[in-house]
């Protein structure tokens, strides 16, 4: 089948789409898209997160015909530029924190943290740990993604994400 | 592999009686899994997320009725005070990216044993609402689950809603489990006072082939409770009482060894739960 | 505190305070690309025309092949080969230590999960049905399952080697020496898996020289090559490694999985191939951690000294050696612990069962015994009535104290100051009346109002040998070049060295700036065009790979100071680099006219040199006594955790842990920060949710579902205070990092967890049902 959403604000159109797909296949394979990891195709890791029409959601649990005409925003949107160095806020905080180490879980987790600060500007610890709950990271322990989130946090008093 | 795309209640249901072969998908929380897999293979994906209806809830004469398609979320979010212990419930369902797709109707249509929203619709005395091009019909919840991932829906029916009253009284909710979250229940427990009917509901989850209620539990407190106008006058319960509650509900539990506990801790666990959930929840009864 | 190292122009480097150098938190220089998410893992990879591949695998964890069927297999359209053992070129077995294992079975399997035939397809999904049209007769036998029947002469044979892979002795002092206070204990670790997110994958490239371009996430890029090149029958120079990015690796990516598979159907197909494994496979895929039985006998006399250890410690191997007999001996000869102990007597094994194989994984043996030791030195303080800090205080070792090998612990060995810092470290307030669920074991799972909730504090040391040992020639290769670009130094670094996640691509940029003084530095794709790096493991990496950084380095700046000697007519001793130029140091200032720009001494071309590098050798251990200098350095950590646990449903909420470490120098402060806490969450999954559940030689819960890794809701705060004590051996005085949080990490979770219960808890991970006790059904 034929697919066409919007990703990132662009629209695109995939052919030949499978229709036992996932929306993480057809963004890694046919869109080119590869931001969002597979590490698990079950929901359980969250490395594939992305927001669908306004929500979080694990990509490798949506089939591809429910992404029609939706609105997709994945890690690579999240970059305000084009130049190498631009960063967003969640990217750079992630960095600046020391929050990167082999760096699978971070396209999730980036985009799962900005989908909270955008909700919630300055959450508490807990909020942040049950907001990034469904984000499985093995290297960091966790320790410096929470700062990173309190680091994008008070860089968003100038304003909303 | 077909997807079908209906936008209408009436498209999908004349889609599911053309093609009974066709999975229904909502969430994709369950399907997608077994479709990444390789486990399944359907002829046709069904996907129910287009049709408005499905994502509807609302109130009819003072029930409940909420569509297949409301997400954990939406529950947590707009239903939490007229339906506490499922609001609690869908708080420990997977992760937030869960939570924003998976569906209590989606939950019904699989049927696990380990389905977190089972309990709490039992505890409630909730209906399912089940259609097909033939027609409706309603199912208590509790006569729903035939066998673990089964139930009662003939291949051309789609589950349409949920229809129960708003909570009466206090509603409890507890799930053990060995991770702080994305973690199904080891076992879980529903509870629901309902002091205008006198009622006690309860739901049992992954401690028996299907979830299921603890009757005579029910009975035995209704008894109690009614013998001595504790629902008119609240006060402590005697322990006895909680103790006996507590271990009939772990006699109506039929729990097996897995991988992920035994039976032996099963039980146990259900009976700590049970108790617990019946003192916050008389608790509050008597504070209100 | 920290002991500063004497170089001849430290001083100089310190006053210079350049940015992103040795000491500072300078940033990833592939972060960019990850949190843009443009960075390629190995299941990132793509070429024009590529085909994909798939692996059949047995179902049976011990059978006799009866024959292979692949014509239904072949019959798949999109379907281009199906290979099994008899397309194999060359050697037919791989393996780290013994080349024990198949590429593809042969006449018989010996794991559930073990590779039959691989499938090269146009797309993943007809691979995948190919590989499940591979039919396989078998004839199923008993598997040997029980590690304990495995090591009698009795047992069935897995290899006809026998069972028994290694028995280390370690024997040290009076045999016969008795003490006043005796506590015996049996323990019990599971079967941990690395769990690392990024699944094995690659990319095989078929050359136009008859070789092959292989694209893979991998730990030791070098002796991958040499398997790979054996297997295929080819010379090393025609197997061509490149490092693509690693999602994790922790020990699982040390032996083989794909690479062989890989190459072997792009040469067959002429095709590039790529295969991903699925997370179920890759349980199935790699090495697990070796689930190990452990039984202690510490003796004390009444002033709280350790008079003797004695200790058996059986590590189940599974199915082949992979790095078995190096694990048996870690797990032996730092099994005591970091206490001095006169008198010990240890027996170490390792055996093969046809459960799933076990090798690498961080800590590598010093894990289990750590658990063993550290419950019994919590049990031993029990029986003497004194507190398990003041017992562990008396008993520390310190630089001077000789191990249970004979061997002396040179340098900073400061136990008593870590476990000093993490009990002084204030402990967290009470959980108040009305704590909030989030606060309270079970979480948002409401289970507990408060009710049942105990809270516990446990103490623990451990350590671990840091880099390859027993006499194995550990060395790393890298080439430095200085050349100019735009106007200014860029200095180029490449090795073979495998970044997995830790930061070893930064530390190597850190280096290159504070030994060449340039600001711009490249840090070059690992492959095998260069010379080997080691494994990225045995928290060797800064060490030896920092190392050979440095010296290349110093091999260009002895370069450079040779020509600038020249032009400013003075002494090579005479100079140092400040602000991109060489220039003469007198008393403290630098003249304008007595520098050379850097730019201006590579003006006629790069200066490049090659270095191999080596730490200080260390010896085998005799075979009988187990003496021996086998281990060239030590790290060591403290922990202590709080928990509080309901005590009725037997759940578990960490609270806090505080980690103290001595890393000798950071080289990157925040790095060493995150190592710390990334190994110390790996401690706290063993000891309250990992375990692969084996039964009957079959995995039980091969997915995420029920391999349960901690997530950020189980993660507690974490404090750690770092020391830099400075090893006077090594670089910069820096101590490896990575495992060290690992190991104690664990038993300091039990222990609190038995301090808030009164169970004896002896097995990891510790499970409801073990904290509730005897269930009344």
């Amino acid at each position: 089948m034929r697919l066409s959403l919007t990703v990132n604000s662009r629209p695109y159109q995939a052919e030949g789409v499978w229709e036992g797909e996932s929306l993480l296949y057809v963004l890694r394979e046919r869109l080119g898209f590869w931001g969002a990891k597979n590490a698990c195709e079950q929901g359980e890791c969250g490395s594939c997160s992305v927001v669908l029409d306004g929500v979080l959601v694990c990509a490798c649990l949506v089939a591809a015909g429910q992404a029609q005409h939706s609105e997709i925003l994945t890690v690579e949107g999240l970059t305000p530029g084009r130049s190498p160095d631009d960063l967003g806020p969640v990217q750079r905080a992630f960095l600046e924190a020391g929050a990167v180490q082999c760096g699978f879980c971070t396209p999730g987790l980036i985009v799962a943290s900005h989908e909270l600060l955008r909700q919630n500007p300055a959450p508490t610890d807990a909020q942040v740990r049950e907001a990034l709950a469904g984000n499985l990271c093995r290297c960091t322990g966790y320790e410096k993604i929470l700062d990173a989130v309190r680091l994008a946090a008070a860089g968003l008093e100038g304003g909303p994400l | 592999m077909d997807f079908l795309s209906p936008t209408t209640l009436a498209e999908a249901l004349e889609a599911k009686a053309e093609r009974p072969e066709a999975l229904p998908i909502m969430g994709g929380t369950d399907v997608m899994v077994e479709v990444n897999f390789g486990r399944r293979r359907p002829a046709a994906l069904l996907d129910l997320t287009k049709v408005p209806e499905l994502a509807e809830w609302g109130r009819d004469d003072g029930v409940l009725r909420v569509g297949a398609g409301v997400t954990y979320t939406r529950v947590i979010e707009e239903l939490g005070r007229l339906l506490p212990g499922l609001a609690i419930a869908s708080r420990t369902v997977g992760s937030p990216q869960i939570r924003n797709r998976g569906t209590v109707g989606g939950n019904l249509g699989s049927a696990s044993p380990a389905g977190d929203a089972h309990p709490p619709l039992l505890a409630a005395g909730a209906e399912v609402e089940v259609a097909s091009a033939r027609g409706r019909r309603t199912v208590p919840v509790e006569e729903f689950f035939i066998g673990p991932k089964r139930n009662v829906l003939a291949p051309d029916e789609l589950v349409l809603a949920f229809r129960s009253r708003p909570a009466a009284g206090p509603e409890q909710f507890c799930k053990v489990g060995t991770r702080n979250a994305m973690v199904i229940a080891v076992a879980s427990f529903s509870l629901a006072l309902d002091p205008a009917e006198r009622r006690v509901g309860t739901g049992i989850g992954s401690a028996a082939p299907t979830p299921r209620r603890a009757k005579e539990a029910e009975a035995f407190l209704e008894d109690e409770l009614a013998e001595d106008d504790l629902w008119g006058m609240p006060r402590a319960l005697g322990p006895q009482v909680v103790n006996r509650f507590s271990e009939l509900v772990v006699l109506a539990a039929s729990p097996i060894d897995d991988v992920r506990g035994t039976a032996a801790y099963r039980k146990h666990a259900l009976g700590v739960m049970a108790r617990r959930a019946l003192c916050w929840a008389w608790d509050e009864y008597q504070r209100s | 505190m920290s002991t500063v190292l004497s170089q001849p122009w430290a001083g100089e480097r310190e006053r210079l305070g350049l940015r992103g150098g040795v000491g500072s938190d300078a940033p990833r220089p592939d972060g960019i690309l990850k949190v843009k998410g443009r960075f390629a893992f190995s299941s990132d990879l793509w070429a024009e025309g590529m085909i994909w591949g798939a692996t059949a695998r047995s179902p049976h964890p011990r059978a006799l092949i009866a024959g292979i069927d692949v014509s239904e297999a072949l019959r798949l359209p999109g379907v281009r080969c199906v290979l099994t053992q008899e397309d194999v070129p060359g050697r037919k077995t791989y393996g780290l230590e013994v080349a024990d294992q198949p590429v593809l079975a042969i006449d018989e399997v010996r794991y559930q999960g073990e590779p039959i035939a691989i499938v090269a397809a146009d797309d993943p999904e007809t691979a995948r049905r190919a590989a499940a049209a591979v039919y396989v007769g078998y004839n199923v036998l008993e598997p040997v399952v029980d590690p304990e029947e495995a090591l009698r002469t009795s047992s069935d044979k897995v290899h006809p080697t026998g069972n028994i892979v290694r028995h280390l002795k370690v024997r040290r002092g009076d045999p016969d020496a008795t003490a006043d206070i005796v506590v015996s204990g049996e323990y019990e670790v599971r079967m941990q898996d690395q769990a690392f997110l990024g699944p094995e994958s690659g990319l095989a490239v078929p050359a136009e020289d008859g070789g092959v371009d292989l694209y893979v996430a991998t730990q030791w890029l070098h002796v991958d090559q040499d398997q790979v090149a054996a297997s295929l029958g080819l010379p090393a120079g025609k197997v061509r490694l490149s490092l693509s990015g690693v999602g994790g690796a922790f020990g699982a990516r040390e032996d083989l999985s794909l690479q062989v598979h890989l190459c072997m159907l792009a040469l067959r197909t002429g095709r590039p191939v790529k295969m991903v494994y699925s997370r179920e496979e890759s349980f199935f895929g790699h090495v697990h951690r070796h689930p190990a039985r452990l039984r202690y006998t510490h003796g004390a006399n009444r002033d709280g000294k350790l008079v003797y250890v004695k200790a058996e410690i059986l590590l189940d191997g599974g199915a082949y050696m992979s790095s078995s007999r190096a694990v048996v001996a870690n797990a032996g000869t730092l099994g005591i612990g970091p206490y001095e102990v006169p008198n010990v007597s240890m027996d170490a094994y390792g055996v093969y069962t046809n459960n799933p194989p076990c090798g690498a994984m961080r800590g590598f043996g010093a894990v289990q015994a750590c658990f063993a030791y550290e419950s019994q030195m919590d049990r031993l303080a029990a029986a003497l009535g004194v507190g398990p800090v003041e017992l562990r205080a008396r008993n520390a070792m310190a630089e001077g104290s000789v191990m249970p090998t004979g061997q002396v612990v040179e340098g900073p060995a400061p136990v008593a100051e870590l476990l000093r810092r993490v009990h002084s470290a204030p402990l967290p307030p009470a959980l108040g009346a009305a704590a909030a669920a989030t606060s309270l074991p079970g979480g948002a799972a409401n289970t507990t109002h408060g009710e049942g909730v105990a809270r516990g504090v446990g103490y623990a040391l451990g350590f671990k040998n840091v880099g390859f040992s027993e006499g194995f020639d550990d060395y790393s290769t890298a080439r430095v070049s200085l050349a100019r670009a735009g106007g200014r130094p860029i200095a180029t670094v490449h090795t073979a060295a495998a970044e997995v996640g830790q930061g070893l691509v930064t530390v190597q940029a850190q280096i290159a700036r504070t030994e060449l003084g340039t600001e711009q530095v490249v840090v070059e794709t690992a492959d095998t065009q260069v010379g080997s790096a080691g494994s990225s493991s045995a928290s060797r990496q800064t060490y030896v790979t920092g190392g050979a950084v440095k010296a290349a380095c110093a091999e260009v700046r002895e370069v450079l100071f040779e020509r600038a000697a020249q032009l400013l007519g003075c002494l090579p001793a005479d100079l140092v680099i400040a602000d991109e130029a060489v220039v003469v140091r007198e008393g403290g200032g630098f003249g304008a006219d007595r520098a050379v720009p850097l730019v201006e001494l590579v003006a006629d071309g790069p200066v490049e040199r090659t270095v191999q590098w080596r730490h200080r050798p260390t010896q085998p251990v005799d075979p009988e006594t187990g003496q021996g200098n086998a281990h060239v350095q030590y790290c060591f950590a403290a922990h202590r955790a709080v928990v509080d646990v309901d005590v009725e449903l037997g759940l578990v909420k960490v609270v806090e842990i505080v980690t103290a470490q001595d890393v000798g120098k950071a080289i990157n402060p925040s790095a060493v920060l995150g190592q710390i806490h990334g190994g110390t969450a790996q401690g706290l999954g063993l000891a309250l949710m990992e375990e692969i559940q084996v039964e009957g030689g079959r995995v039980k819960n091969a997915s995420f579902t029920d391999y349960l890794i901690p997530t950020i809701l189980d993660m507690p705060p974490m404090r750690v205070d770092v020391l830099e004590l400075g090893d006077p051996f090594a670089p910069y005085g820096l101590r490896g990092v990575g495992e060290a949080p690992t190991i104690s990490s664990t038993p300091a979770i039990v222990a609190a967890v038995r301090a808030a219960t009164g169970r004896d808890l002896t097995r990891v991970p510790v499970r409801p049902e073990d904290i509730i006790g005897e269930v009344a059904s």
